[in-house]
C-alpha cells in the first residue's frame, strides 16, 4: 500500500483544522478544529509507524499518548468554556462582542448592587451597634 | 493500486469530507454530529493501516468519550450562541491559510516518502503491549499523573466562577 494516501489525508485534516480554528467565533466549534488537527497528527505516527520495522513500537505508543493527552486537553478546555459562559453568558470569542457584552454588564451592576448592599448592611449594623 | 489503497481511499474520502462538513456547518450540533463521523472514520483509517489497537483507542476514547463531552458544551452553551463564524473576508484568509497548510504539509511529506508502495509491516498488538509496559513505562504513568491533574482542574475550572456567584447571594 502506498503511504501517500494516509499521508495526503493527515495534510487534509490538518489544513481543514487550521480553517476551524480560525474562521470560528464559538469556542466548543474551534476546538472541534483543534480536535482534526490532533486527529491529523495521530494518522501521521500511525502511518510512519505501519510502514517502518520499530522494535519500540513508537508510532503507536506515541498516537496513544497523544490520544490520551487530547483527551486531558479537551476535559480542561471546555471546564473554560463552561466558566467562560457562566460569567459572560456566551462563547463567543470575538473581542468586538465582549464591549458591548450584556453578560459582562449585568455581571457589573450586580456587583455594584451587591456592594451597595453590603454597605448598606454594615451601615445598619452600625446603627443596630 | 491494492485493496488496501481503494479501501483506504473509500474511508479517507468520507473522514475529509466529514472534516470540512465539521468546520463548515452552520449550526452548532450538526458540526459536533460531523466531527463524530469524522473521528470515527479516522479509526476506521488506522484499521485499513492495520493498527487495530490504535483504531480501538480512538473509537474508545473520542466517539465514546470526547465527542460526548464536545455535544453537552455545545447543548450547555446553546443559549449563548449567536453568529458561530467570523466575517465573509475573515473566512476567505482563514481557507487560504488552510489550504495552504494542506499543500505544504501534503507536499513535504509525499516527497519524504514517495508514492511507491510498501509492505505494512508494524508492530503486532502483543508488541505494542510489551513496549507500553517495558520501554515507554515511565512516560505511561506520567500520563496517569497528568490525567488525575487535568481532572482535578477542570472540577476546579468549572466550579470556581459558581462558587463565587452563590457567595455573593
Amino acid at each position: 500500500m502506498s503511504p501517500a494516501l494516509p499521508l495526503l489525508l493527515a495534510a487534509i485534516l490538518a489544513g481543514v483544522g487550521t480553517y476551524g480554528v480560525l474562521a470560528r467565533r464559538h469556542a466548543v466549534l474551534m476546538l472541534i478544529g483543534v480536535e482534526l488537527m490532533l486527529g491529523a497528527a495521530g494518522l501521521v505516527l500511525v502511518t510512519v509507524g505501519q510502514f517502518s520495522t520499530d522494535p519500540l513500537a513508537s508510532g503507536a505508543v506515541l498516537t496513544l499518548f497523544v490520544i490520551t493527552i487530547a483527551a486531558a486537553e479537551i476535559v480542561v478546555a471546555l471546564a473554560v468554556v463552561m466558566a467562560m459562559f457562566r460569567t459572560r453568558g456566551d462563547v463567543d470569542l470575538t473581542g468586538q462582542a465582549q464591549a458591548d457584552d450584556h453578560g459582562v454588564h449585568r455581571d457589573g451592576e450586580d456587583l455594584h448592587r451587591e456592594h451597595h448592599r453590603s454597605e448598606d448592611h454594615a451601615a445598619r449594623d452600625e446603627v443596630v451597634g | 493500486m491494492t485493496s488496501r489503497d481503494v479501501l483506504f481511499a473509500a474511508v479517507g474520502l468520507i473522514t475529509a469530507a466529514a472534516a470540512v462538513l465539521s468546520v463548515t456547518s452552520r449550526r452548532v450540533l450538526h458540526a459536533g454530529l460531523w466531527l463524530v463521523v469524522t473521528l470515527g472514520g479516522l479509526a476506521g483509517c488506522y484499521l485499513v493501516l492495520g493498527a487495530e489497537l490504535v483504531a480501538l483507542v480512538q473509537l474508545l476514547v473520542y466517539v465514546g468519550a470526547v465527542v460526548v463531552l464536545v455535544l453537552f458544551a455545545l447543548m450547555l452553551t446553546r443559549s449563548g450562541a449567536g453568529e458561530v463564524d467570523t466575517s465573509m473576508g475573515h473566512r476567505w484568509i482563514a481557507g487560504a491559510v488552510g489550504a495552504g497548510v494542506t499543500v505544504l504539509l501534503g507536499g513535504t511529506l509525499v516527497a519524504a516518502y514517495g508514492w511507491a508502495g510498501r509492505e505494512i509491516a508494524g508492530p503486532s498488538n502483543e508488541q505494542i503491549g510489551e513496549q507500553i509496559f517495558g520501554t515507554w513505562v515511565w512516560p505511561f504513568e506520567l500520563l496517569s499523573l497528568l490525567l488525575l491533574a487535568a481532572l482535578v482542574a477542570a472540577v476546579a475550572v468549572a466550579t470556581t466562577g459558581h462558587r463565587r456567584r452563590e457567595g455573593q447571594r
